[in-house]
């Protein structure tokens, strides 16, 4: 039962005030787009034992949509923010990096 | 046999005697006893039955790790089963019976499986399902019906209450022993805010069984002087019989109060669930001792030797009057010592050691004890409770050297920190071999959303098992805890404890250490789920390598044992017989609750009328007075039917459609989702969501639209009403008003959110009425206001203005069918609206008309209904609903998956409506069959029945299906066979059943 920031209203929101909502920084295919590229974006996730980027609504709370990465095996959150962003902060990942050298999630490091 | 002796027991009252029943016996009992205690005090060995084979069992522990002494508890509304005799405190009138045995305890039929035992080897349950059909049904389903579950549910509703309660804390300190207790007031006196659980009814844990001195003073008083500190402290919260039972994510930990089991009808709720926020745990859990895997080490009268010196110190029960000791380390000798010194005969120590032990052995020998080293426990006879021990050589395979009479026997096999807290959220374990058990790994500790450790054992659950360590550690803890939780820590003064050097233990896995088959065919190792030492030699035989697998396999510590007595003794065994180290071997997985918990208390004070909370609409008062038959949708209820006196709910039903298709019916319509979107980019953003466009709808004019979701499949359906240039209304179905929203604002949020648009839902703003049948427009015009003539409020578009006095947003849209207006009025207004058209349409013929006669309406003018003709899988293509799917649009949420090579395949089963040949009803559901069989043998099937009614307008069975091909094959009939044996013939058909050119709701 993990305990998030929401990064609109400040609230330490516990888990049962939000809402996961998956892997975070998909890029959306839309008509035109290759069966290939259409398939990853529908269906083709992350998995991973550590650094991870997760999208949750504070549904039970403002209602806004934030990103969370954290580490799935340690649990530590290295920090939250807005969802209208196609990227993590380069504050967060400059953290991250201070903590997990050398991490890497899909296209970012 | 056990009794109670005349003095001693430490936590009886013997001024107060209370009366119990036990299978209808009436039994006498002490205050301050367990019902464990209660009932070896009553020589009442026997206590139930095991799981699979049915064997005579008795009590083996003292406290939450008994894996027999599982009763039935109370009656009726108070009945609870698989109560643990030893964590249930005496009360006046307490009544249980026991478990798994019929026709009763002492004769039981189904010992008879123990007999069958070769046949129920481990995988017993892997196995089966591997055998024909026919065994299955005649074998073994009737085996398992038998002999599977433990105890039986409740049958009446629980008569008790129970309560949640929220609490943010620095320290959460598990555990009441004296490493419990000090680490509690370690980090207390820094400032910090503690909390302080234990399970059972009494401070101090085993201390004051064990003895010893801690500054100078008895462990025992020293405890009492502490709790009277603790409890003095304004930042201490201490509470008794509370149980942690999980540790989670980020410090969160549930804990188990039992307020009122003691005290059954007292006020108050029976159970409270505390839901905790710590900074930091300490789990000062304790230890539990090994039982010694020897044949016959489940009959009646063997026990724990801790158990057995509990019983005796605490409450004045002896578990038998001669007494065999067994064990391979030093504290066995302490059950020997309390024993004899309580009058008890101690016939032998067996000591598997080939040297023995150290100063207890010495003590034991001054106290005239036979002690007998590198001996150990062959076989234990007697059925029902122990009459004999043959004795042999530890070293060896099990030759009787000697056989004793004797009617108990204390068994040592050394202890096993309570790891499960720390294990639960991540904890990792190390193997200490020298101590032979799995201690806490404090560089892997469960870490906390800053990365870092928030559980600290203390004491024995650390592995600190001598008592002078256990202080210098419980205090170590209590500081690391409060520091971490942001607390300075000032200079402490160190807890002087006497010390006690034992000699190191010898594991002892198994008894005697080469036991032959038949010896280890009944050495148990799991009591609770009936596994022996041969079971889980028999998996590592059959490739089962791994922990968790064989733990699956033979259903070792599953169940509510959760690997408190099995789990190391199951793992030796398992790395013995696959010569791997325990460590390599590794450990099954701790879960969460450390003891069961109640449903009640899981559920607390969500249950009846506020387990969900009902939605009302405005009328929803009134449909109660007229009759309504309540469907829940959602949410909401709302009326199926109104049925009047004397009439069934079919027949209701029939005369609301007959009556709104001839004269005029009222719908509350209230609960129909809208959502208000607004913006500069309403349009464009409704172009995306819906497969229409939305965009070019003009002001004033409503729209059908579909939704779907990115991959294709239809989620919603409802009419958009354009309000102005920037502002649209759309409506959902009733279940899909909330999550159509949390769509749009999904959408606008994280992938459109530069889009000017904001979605906000109206949906309990406005009660609406849908005014339905050829004399709708009479009524309105009646009630007088807004000109509701076809000319100038043509179908498909809307107007704001006043009917009868109320402000109302009219929109003439029909799901029926008939000529329909659905008008909205603000919420307050919902009431007075209805019942002034109920009135006005008196002379009208008008009746209000339930969801069901809505289904019939729209069924019979072929509308789709969102979760009847769709299922999760359907896109709007299969529906014939391609009118409904902009050609023009370059995007909209599922247009490239449509285009997918699946969605595009010509055989997916499409919409058709379907006529039985005799006019009879479809069964909902049903399968039409085609011609062969798949690979499973099965019929091959070319459709399926979506919706299915009788029709009261034509007077006959209507339907809507997917069918293979189905709009090409018109006129065709196709079977579909029910489930009694019968077959309906179906003719595909066009699903628009009534008034095929809308004529009748365009007038
Ligand atoms: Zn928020």
């Amino acid at each position: 039962m993990l305990t998030l920031e929401c990064p609109y209203c400040g609230v330490m929101a516990d888990e049962t005030e939000l809402t996961a909502g998956g892997e975070a920084h998909l890029k959306r295919f839309g008509p035109g787009s290759s069966d290939e590229d259409f398939e990853a974006y529908l269906f083709e996730r992350e998995n991973p034992k550590g650094v991870h980027f997760e999208r949750w609504r504070h549904s039970h709370g403002c209602g806004k949509w934030f990103h969370a990465a954290r580490n799935t095996m340690t649990l530590e959150v290295y920090g939250t923010y807005p969802a209208q962003t196609s990227e993590p902060p380069v504050e967060i990942r400059n953290k991250i990096s201070g903590i997990a050298p050398g991490w890497s999630w899909r296209l970012f490091k | 046999m056990s009794v109670r002796l005349s003095t001693g027991g430490r936590l009886i009252d013997r001024a107060t005697e209370i009366s119990f029943s036990f299978n209808g016996a009436r039994l006498k009992g002490y205050a301050g006893d367990t019902l464990a205690s209660a009932l070896l005090g009553s020589d009442q060995m026997l206590v139930g039955r095991s799981f699979k084979y049915h064997r005579p069992r008795g009590i083996v522990a003292s406290g939450a790790e008994e894996p027999n002494a599982l009763v039935n508890m109370g009656e009726g509304a108070r009945f609870e089963p698989n109560q643990r005799a030893t964590t249930t405190e005496l009360f006046a009138g307490l009544s249980a019976t026991s478990q798994n045995h019929w026709p009763s305890l002492e004769f039981d039929v189904g010992a008879l499986n123990a007999k069958l035992s070769r046949f129920l080897p481990a995988g017993f349950y892997y196995k089966m399902f591997i055998h024909p059909r026919s065994f299955w049904k005649h074998v073994y389903e009737p085996f398992i019906r038998q002999s599977a579950g433990l105890g039986r549910a409740p049958d009446s509703e629980d008569a008790d209450s129970y309560e949640h309660f929220h609490l943010h804390t620095d320290v959460v300190v598990v555990g009441g022993g004296i490493a419990g207790l000090l680490a509690a007031r370690a980090a207390a006196v820094t400032g910090a805010k503690v909390l302080l659980m234990e399970q059972t009814a009494h401070w101090g844990g085993r201390a004051p069984v064990d003895g010893g001195l801690v500054d100078g003073q008895p462990v025992g008083d020293y405890i009492d002087a502490l709790v009277r500190e603790l409890s003095e402290m304004p930042n201490v919260t201490l509470r008794l019989r509370c149980m942690a039972s999980g540790v989670y994510d980020h410090g969160y930990l549930l804990g188990y109060e039992r307020v009122r089991d003691h005290q059954p009808g007292a006020p108050g709720p029976r159970h409270r669930l505390w839901r905790v926020r710590a900074k930091q745990i300490v789990t000062a859990t304790g230890a539990i001792e090994r039982p010694l895997s020897f044949a016959g080490n489940d009959v009646p009268g063997v026990m724990l030797a801790s158990a057995v010196r509990d019983y005796l110190v605490n409450y004045a029960v002896s578990a038998g009057k001669r007494v065999i000791v067994a064990t391979n380390n030093d504290d066995g000798y302490r059950t020997a010592i309390a024993l004899k010194q309580a009058g008890q005969e101690v016939l032998r120590i067996l000591d598997a050691r080939e040297t023995g032990g150290g100063a207890l052995m010495a003590e034991a020998r001054r106290l005239g004890i036979r002690i007998d080293c590198g001996r150990a426990i062959g076989k234990v006879s007697g059925g029902k409770r122990v009459k004999k021990v043959q004795i042999c050589a530890y070293a060896g395979a099990g030759g009787a050297l000697e056989e004793v009479a004797c009617d108990a026997v204390a068994m040592s096999g050394g202890w096993s920190p309570v790891v499960h807290l720390w294990s639960h959220c991540g904890g990792k374990l190390t193997w200490d071999a020298e101590q032979a058990y799995f201690r806490p790994d404090a560089t892997r500790a469960p870490t906390g959303a800053d990365g870092q450790p928030y559980v600290v054992p203390a004491g024995s659950a650390n592995g600190v098992m001598m008592l002078d360590a256990i202080c210098g550690d419980a205090v170590e803890a209590g500081r690391a805890a409060a520091k971490a939780a942001g607390y300075k820590l000032k200079k402490a003064a160190a807890i002087e404890a006497e010390p006690a050097p034992e000699t190191p233990i010898e594991p002892v896995w198994m008894m005697p250490r080469d036991a032959r088959v038949q010896l280890r065919m009944k050495a148990w190792l799991d009591y609770q789920n009936d596994v022996k030492v041969s079971d889980v030699q028999l998996a590592a035989r059959e490739g089962y390598e791994s922990v968790e697998h064989t733990k699956r396999y033979t259903t070792l510590g599953m169940a509510t044992d959760q690997g408190k007595l099995s789990n190391i003794n199951g793992l030796a065994t398992l790395a013995d017989a696959l010569g791997a180290e325990i460590p390599a071997v590794g450990t099954t997985t701790f879960r969460p609750p450390y003891t069961p918990i109640s449903m009640g208390a899981i559920g607390g004070e969500a249950r009846g009328a506020v387990f969900q909370p009902l939605r009302r609409t405005a009328m929803h008062g009134w449909h109660e007075k007229n009759g309504a038959d309540w469907e829940p949708v959602g949410h909401w209820r709302r009326p199926y039917a109104f049925a009047r006196s004397g009439e069934s709910v079919h027949d209701a039903v029939m005369r609301e459609v007959k009556n709104t298709r001839e004269n005029v019916g009222l719908l509350d319509a209230s609960t129909l989702g809208k959502i208000l979107v607004k913006g500069p980019d309403a349009g464009k953003f409704l172009d995306l969501l819906y497969t229409n466009m939305m965009s070019s709808l003009k002001p004033g004019k409503c729209r059908y639209g579909l939704m779907c979701n990115e991959n294709g499949f239809l989620v919603d359906d409802g009419v958009v009403a354009r309000i102005d240039d920037e502002t649209f209304l759309c409506h959902t179905t009733t279940g899909g008003a909330d999550r159509i929203h949390a769509h749009m604002e999904e959408w606008l949020q994280t992938e459109w959110w530069d889009m000017q648009v904001y979605a906000a839902n109206l949906t309990e703003q406005y009660a609406q009425v849908a005014v339905v049948g050829p004399k709708a427009r009479m009524l309105l015009e009646k009630l007088g206001g807004m000109d509701v003539s076809a000319e100038t409020f043509p179908f498909m578009t809307w107007q704001d203005g006043t009917l009868g006095g109320f402000d109302v947003r009219a929109y003439r849209i029909s799901f029926s069918g008939e000529l329909s207006y659905e008008i909205a009025v603000p919420t307050a207004q919902g009431l007075a609206f209805w019942e002034a058209l109920v009135a006005a349409g008196k002379e009208f013929g008008i009746m209000p008309y339930g969801t069901e006669a809505l289904h019939i309406m729209r069924a019979e003018k072929g509308f789709i209904m969102i979760g009847d003709e769709t299922d999760g899988t359907i896109i709007p293509q299969d529906l014939g609903l391609n009118w409904a799917i902009s050609k023009k649009k370059e995007d909209f949420l599922g247009k490239r998956a449509q285009e997918r090579a699946h969605m595009t395949d010509p055989n997916r089963w499409k919409l058709v409506g379907l006529e039985t040949l005799d006019g009879a009803v479809l069964p909902d559901g049903a399968y039409a069959v085609a011609e062969g069989v798949n690979p499973n043998g099965q019929r091959n099937t070319q459709g399926r029945v979506t919706s299915t009614y009788y029709s009261p307008t034509l007077c006959k069975g209507i339907a809507m299906g997917l069918v293979l091909k189905g709009p090409e094959r018109m006129g065709e009939v196709i079977e579909f066979p029910g489930t009694d044996g019968t077959v309906f013939k179906a003719r595909i058909v066009d699903p628009v059943f009534y008034d095929k050119d809308g004529e009748k709701q365009n007038v």
